[in-house]
């Protein structure tokens, strides 16, 4: 579910609030940083991560809200690992790579934005468990240059390539 | 009532086309709908078609109908381009050339998995459309417009120039197919939606159907949530294409699915088919929504003692891994692919590697926790019956494209995930376009100003639907009290993937005294009001479980995704699909119209390729 927005890369343009499909986000009234004001109705599917121009979401996989401590509420350390508009960058939406300088404002974070007390499970949400083994892992996250040098290479074209019927 | 049709081609409307060579030649741009009311409560349009939905089928509905000259308006729950499942899923269409003997290597197969019940004449006709109408999207200025480099590609390593495309979807080498990132082809079918003409109205929900003095589906009605104004559109013919159910299982983009588009339906005398095939469980990391994924049906997995789960086909039943996940959590990895094409998969997938990598985890070298979200009948084949090649629903001025209507005849009782929904899509769409603009040529503009009526019932009019005296006040919230105890029927393992007599006939107890609550309780403030949103979602998803438990009791036998534990056996007298419908009093028949596979199919012939295709514009 969508766990930051961070105020300081936000511009207001209020795209995310124009494309969420569960109408998750509200404008401000004053024309400034939109509010996550439904979080329960947020579905995961990361799409105002990808229409984000400005890098400034980051939607935690879990389909569940995150509970309190959750490294996903870190914004600081999202920010660090250049996690926020990640889905944007996979998709190949994003035109440049974010200034080395900017870092966002890790003071103010999107999760005190949220309806609810941060954690906080809904009852209709308790039919799947968490497992403390999908805790998130600090592994390193950049395996891009691997994936590049091998991209040059294409595969051989043939009838039993696994990929057909995928992706569904 | 609406009485089923015996032959998919009976002739029971003039039907718009007669194949994929049959369109006519566009004009430059549809006409504009006409603006009848723009106040800050109310928006009131008339149009020759009403497309309800913003997802693929609807998109190409719409492209269809526009492209026969008629005014459309398309009316989104949410946002065109980014609601409904396939938008941030991969798109990997399943296109087979018109050629005989590749149908036959294609279809055979999905024949034995989907259970017999699928229809080989239809299948044919799906990949003829699919196959004519996806070769026009390069000329629609599908890569020129892309916004996304080849995948894989990313700024993030600040790499230029284009990196080689591959094509791993081709079914055989230079066969033409159509795949890449959904985010990119929903927005760009947003793009030529409008490009087309069309009117597309966002967050938008569509409520209720509208019929004339006859009963003729004359347009509907809803809510702009985020400007707080009814809308109503008074149109010629609808097409519906709301999509699957998945009562809100969070799989991943699946929670606008919700069954008030089939509740519509049903309100004016539509028939479902296939409903007991809803219960298709999708594999995620562990606690994610991301199931788009189709590396999982060839996978490795682990009990939760770490012994290995053999199974036999993921696309017809995955009852092996589901029962292994009642004993505990169970593992998974991509084994079978070697490391070589490991960049490329990563590329084909950027949904899915971006959930991996944000949890830190590589799922070709390292086994890695997975549950599951309930898919419902987005990958499971259930939905509303459509009896032509028109996709008309068998009500008047009603027709039904992509996932809201029934893929049993191409799918049968196995998953159409993926491929087949996408091609269906594309067909349905395209006919019901077609169809619903030649309905609303007959009919002319003045049906539009006639007086019309409202068709809702549960969830909008107290006791909608139910046949007994008000006894309790509406409720604020009722909704939510009802939503999650529908989910609690419909979402457990325990109950929807492994089925036996005492549990369903216990389910539909309680999903009965839910539809008689809902009765009193589910109703909004205003019938057209933020409210109405959620209470009629909650009517659809209550009315969807129903008619699921409800056939699912009546096939006492084991066929594809449909697992009863008390009859664990294949049943040859069942090789039939099955009919249901009603509101309050529901029923359930065998489908006069009987499954055509193998040789009992006409021989297939190649249709003429279309006169036109579209210039470049």
């Amino acid at each position: 579910m969508i766990e930051i927005l961070n105020a300081a890369r936000c511009t207001s343009c209020d795209i995310c609030v124009r494309i969420c499909p569960t109408n998750v986000f509200e404008p401000a009234a004053d024309g400034g940083v939109p509010t996550i004001a439904r979080h329960s109705d947020c579905q995961t599917c990361f799409q105002c991560e990808a229409y984000c121009p400005e890098d400034a979401i980051f939607v935690s996989p879990s389909r569940t809200p995150e509970p309190a401590g959750s490294p996903f509420l870190d914004e600081a350390d999202l920010l660090d690992r250049d996690l926020l508009g990640l889905y944007r960058d996979r998709v190949g939406w994003r035109r440049t790579s974010r200034r080395q300088d900017d870092t966002g404002d890790a003071r103010t974070t999107g999760a005190a934005t949220r309806d609810g007390a941060p954690g906080e499970v809904l009852a209709s949400d308790v039919d799947y468990h968490r497992a403390a083994a999908l805790a998130p892992a600090t592994a390193p996250l950049d395996r891009t240059s691997d994936d590049r040098a091998s991209l040059d290479r294409t595969p051989p074209d043939s009838t039993t390539n696994p990929l057909q019927g995928a992706p569904s | 009532m609406v009485v089923p049709s015996t032959s998919p081609r009976s002739p029971s409307v003039a039907r718009a086309s007669s194949g994929p060579g049959a369109q006519r030649r566009p004009p430059r741009r549809a006409p504009r709908p006409s603006l009848v009311e723009d106040s800050a409560e109310h928006l009131h349009l008339h149009a020759d078609v009403l497309v309800i939905g913003g997802g693929p089928a609807a998109t190409w509905s719409a492209i269809a109908a526009s492209e026969q000259g008629a005014s459309v308006v398309l009316v989104d729950k949410g946002y065109c381009g980014t609601s409904g499942v396939a938008a941030t899923a991969g798109v990997g269409h399943w296109l087979v050339p018109p050629d005989a003997e590749r149908r036959d290597e294609e279809i055979t197969p999905r024949e034995e998995q989907g259970g017999y019940l699928t229809d080989r004449d239809w299948t044919n006709d799906v990949l003829d459309e699919a196959w004519y109408r996806t070769a026009l999207i390069e000329g629609w200025g599908y890569e020129r417009t892309r916004r996304s480099r080849p995948a894989g590609n990313g700024a993030r390593g600040g790499t230029t120039g284009p990196a080689p495309a591959p094509n791993p979807f081709a079914r055989r080498p230079g066969e033409r197919s159509f795949s890449g990132s959904s985010p990119d082809y929903l927005r760009f079918l947003r793009g030529k939606v409008k490009k087309n003409g069309v009117t597309v109205l966002d967050h938008s929900p569509a409520l209720e159907l509208l019929v004339d003095g006859e009963g003729v589906v004359s347009g509907a009605q809803g809510y702009q949530r985020q400007t707080g104004r009814a809308w109503r559109v008074a149109s010629g013919a609808v097409v519906l294409a709301t999509g699957g159910t998945t009562w809100k299982s969070h799989s991943l983009g699946g929670d606008v699915n919700t069954g008030e588009g089939h509740l519509m339906a049903a309100e004016v005398g539509a028939h479902l088919s296939s409903m007991e095939f809803s219960n298709f469980y999708g594999m995620v990391p562990f606690g994610t929504s991301m199931d788009k994924n189709g590396f999982f049906v060839t996978a490795s997995y682990w009990d939760h003692e770490g012994a290995p789960i053999a199974y036999e086909n993921l696309h017809k039943s995955r009852a092996e891994l589901l029962g292994a996940s009642l004993r505990g959590t169970i593992t998974a990895q991509f084994t079978q692919f070697g490391p070589e094409v490991r960049p490329t998969l990563r590329a084909a997938m950027p949904n899915f590697f971006m959930v991996t990598d944000k949890l830190g985890v590589d799922p070709f070298t390292e086994r890695f926790p997975m549950d599951w979200v309930q898919e419902g009948t987005v990958r499971g084949t259930g939905g509303i019956h459509v009896l032509d090649r028109d996709a008309w629903t068998g009500v008047p001025g009603l027709y039904a494209a992509g996932d809201v209507a029934a893929r049993d005849r191409v799918v049968g009782a196995a998953t159409g995930a993926g491929g087949p929904n996408l091609a269906w899509a594309v067909a349905s769409g395209t006919w019901s376009g077609r169809a619903a603009a030649a309905r609303a040529r007959d009919r002319g503009p003045s049906s539009r100003g006639q007086r019309l009526e409202p068709t809702g019932t549960l969830g909008l009019r107290p006791d909608g639907g139910a046949h007994r005296p008000r006894s309790a006040p509406a409720r604020e919230g009722a909704w939510r009290e009802i939503t999650a105890a529908v989910r609690d029927e419909m979402l457990p393992i325990d109950k929807s993937a492994f089925r036996h007599h005492h549990g369903l006939v216990r389910s539909l107890d309680t999903l009965d005294e839910l539809w008689d609550r809902a009765g009193t309780e589910l109703v909004p403030s205003d019938v057209r009001s933020a409210d109405a949103i959620r209470t009629r979602e909650t009517a659809g998803m209550l009315a969807m479980a129903r008619w699921a438990d409800r056939t699912a009791l009546h096939r006492t036998e084991t066929r594809g995704m449909h697992t009863r534990t008390d009859f664990p056996d294949t049943d040859p007298r069942q090789a039939r699909r099955l009919l249901t419908g009603g509101l309050r009093d529901l029923w359930v028949l065998p489908d006069p119209e009987p499954p055509v596979t193998g040789d009992a199919a006409a021989p297939y012939a190649a249709p003429t390729p279309p006169t036109w295709t579209e210039e470049a514009s």
